[in-house]
């Protein structure tokens, strides 16, 4: 709703220069990180735990790809590597938090230092230049990034099969009732730690396939980028979209629209003259704005079914 | 001795025991909690256990369901001779344990309550609900167990505590084929959701599905429930008999009179 209103604020304020192709794919390009970070992130939060270092893994992928690539390795073959090297990292993730019983808060803030220095170490602090398939036109190009619309795509394609997977699914159940309530959830019978390092592992996946797509679509790889610019977006994005942080709860298309708003929030302040300085403002209001009105929600529908 | 006592529930409560315990000890670090424990549970029937706090019940428990396991002594079951090493182990033989109000997730739903951990799934190895087929079966389950929610479909959190516990209890039930055991199935339950919950058992045990254990701190809901009771004081079974041979009058003036005795022995030991 929030969305939709900042959408039609925008359109008049701007006129037609916000709803141009150029500038809506702009916004999509601000909001499709976000998005993509955001709904793996969904998972842990209905978990009642967090992944940090989705942010820095999103940034970490392509440079896996790039690297192996640089060395000879078939394109296909180092995509699949780097997917496979940022799913051990989830799985790591993982593994730590429930088997060591550390806060996921704090293993993830530990991997994504980690993380962000073995780019900064391996690329030497050198721009990671071209990247594969960024500077062609052909399908596989179009469709890994170059497309306009191919990065906002990719991320609703995962979203919308995720939201099966986490709606339909025996694993989608398995999650709800572990963060909703992990004691209850473990005496039913419910692998709770598989249930979790499997969530670590699906977000790193995600955030990674789309920083691949994300790494076409610019065309560079620059190893001062920090995860955590992104992942408070992501986690932004999450609340905005109805996600409590308290475990049990929580939408994946929400994750998506809250990520898509923070997008139109970026470009339109930028399209209609205010200063991006703003911008953070606003996103800080609309985070607070946002969780007050989900709460309000909840009360009412609890009222209205009369308890 | 009254005459109001419930005669037990159930006809079939004898023959061979289904599970025995004999002889069970127990002890953390110093503290000797269970000093030997001898209790048998009969086919289909209802044994509640009463007994101060600190007596040594909820440990007792905690090794019937695999949470513990005991020092000396040994379990049968079905006379068979069987050590539990965790609560799945236990969960194996047909053993399932209902915690105080701790069971559902608030977030799912009635019927995704009833399968959880047994969820059914269809195409394979892609684990999708058949939610159709569960909430069918979950709606023709607590009907004839006669368990009344608003809708299958209700979330937990949205049901009241006698509810939820029901809920639970059904669970168990459904899972366990030879046995129940109740940690407080009735704590900080009114008047009409305990009546709930004390029916459904009855129920239960009348079915003769199977037999069941209760820890309850009132003897009223205990006579009404079970066959037969068990006192613990100071880590044993003091005493045991069937509830229509007994009173609350009665169990009340032994348990207090055997406190007697003991405080006596512990003055006499102590001069």
């Amino acid at each position: 709703m929030i969305t939709i209103g900042l959408f039609v604020y925008f359109t008049i304020k701007a006129g037609s220069n916000f709803t141009d192709t150029l500038s809506l794919s702009s916004a999509a390009g601000y909001a499709g990180p976000y998005a993509a970070i955001g709904v793996g992130e969904v998972l842990l939060l209905v978990l009642a735990e967090i992944d940090l270092s989705a942010g820095q893994v999103f940034l970490f992928c392509p440079w896996v790809m790039y690297w192996l690539h640089g060395d000879g390795v078939p394109l296909l073959a180092a995509i699949l590597i780097a997917l496979l090297v940022v799913s051990a990292v989830g799985a790591i993730n993982g593994l730590i938090t429930v088997l060591l019983n550390v806060p996921s808060f704090v293993t993830t803030l530990a991997t994504n230092f980690i993380l962000y220095g073995l780019v900064l170490v391996e690329s030497n602090q050198l721009q990671g230049s071209p990247i594969p398939l960024s500077s062609g036109s052909g399908f596989w190009s179009k469709v890994m990034g170059t497309g306009t619309w191919s990065e906002i795509i990719w991320v609703a394609a995962i979203t919308i099969v995720m939201t099966v997977v986490f709606k339909r699914t025996r694993f989608g159940v398995r999650i709800i009732a572990t963060g909703g309530n992990l004691v209850g959830a473990a005496e039913a019978g419910v692998p709770i730690r598989r249930v979790k390092i499997w969530a670590f592992v699906l977000c790193s996946f995600l955030s990674g396939l789309v920083g691949i797509v994300d790494s076409v679509k610019y065309g560079t790889l620059d190893p001062g980028n920090f995860g955590v610019d992104y992942i408070l977006y992501a986690i932004g994005a999450c609340v905005i979209g109805g996600t409590a942080l308290t475990g049990g709860r929580g939408t994946l298309l929400g994750a998506f629209i809250g990520g898509i708003l923070i997008g139109i929030l970026q470009d339109g302040l930028t399209l209609i003259g205010v200063s991006t300085n703003v911008f953070f403002i606003y996103v800080g209001a609309v985070i607070i704005g946002a969780m007050a009105v989900n709460v309000q929600f909840d009360r009412l529908i609890a009222r209205s079914r009369g308890t | 001795m009254s005459t109001d006592v419930p005669q037990p529930t159930n006809p079939v409560a004898n023959g061979k025991p289904v599970l025995e315990a004999r002889g069970l000890t127990k002890s953390f670090g110093a503290l000797q909690v269970l000093r030997g424990i001898d209790l048998s549970l009969r086919p289909g029937e209802v044994l509640g256990l009463v007994g101060d706090n600190g007596a040594g019940k909820s440990t007792l428990v905690k090794i019937l369901c695999g949470f513990h396991s005991q020092d000396g002594g040994e379990m049968l079951l079905e006379g068979k001779q069987v050590r539990f090493n965790s609560v799945e182990a236990a969960r194996a033989h047909g053993i399932e344990t209902v915690y105080q109000d701790l069971a559902l997730i608030p977030q799912l739903t009635v019927y995704q309550n009833l399968f959880l951990g047994h969820e059914l799934t269809m195409l394979g190895p892609l684990r999708f609900l058949n939610n159709r087929q569960m909430r069918k079966l979950a709606r023709e389950y607590l009907d004839e167990i006669n368990v009344h929610v608003p809708s299958v479909d209700a979330e937990a959190e949205r049901l009241s505590g006698g509810q939820r516990q029901a809920i639970a209890v059904a669970r168990a039930v459904r899972a366990a084929n030879k046995i129940l055991l109740l940690d407080e199935p009735l704590a900080a339950m009114g008047a009409r959701e305990s009546r709930l919950i004390i029916n459904l058992v009855k129920d239960l045990a009348a079915s003769g599905r199977v037999s069941i254990i209760v820890i309850d701190h009132n003897y009223a809901h205990l006579f009404e429930l079970c066959d037969r009771v068990n006192v613990m004081q100071g880590g044993k079974i003091t005493i045991d008999r069937p509830v229509h041979e007994t009173s609350i009058e009665e169990l009340t003036e032994l348990m207090v009179s055997s406190y007697r005795r003991q405080l006596e022995q512990v003055r006499e030991g102590g001069a």
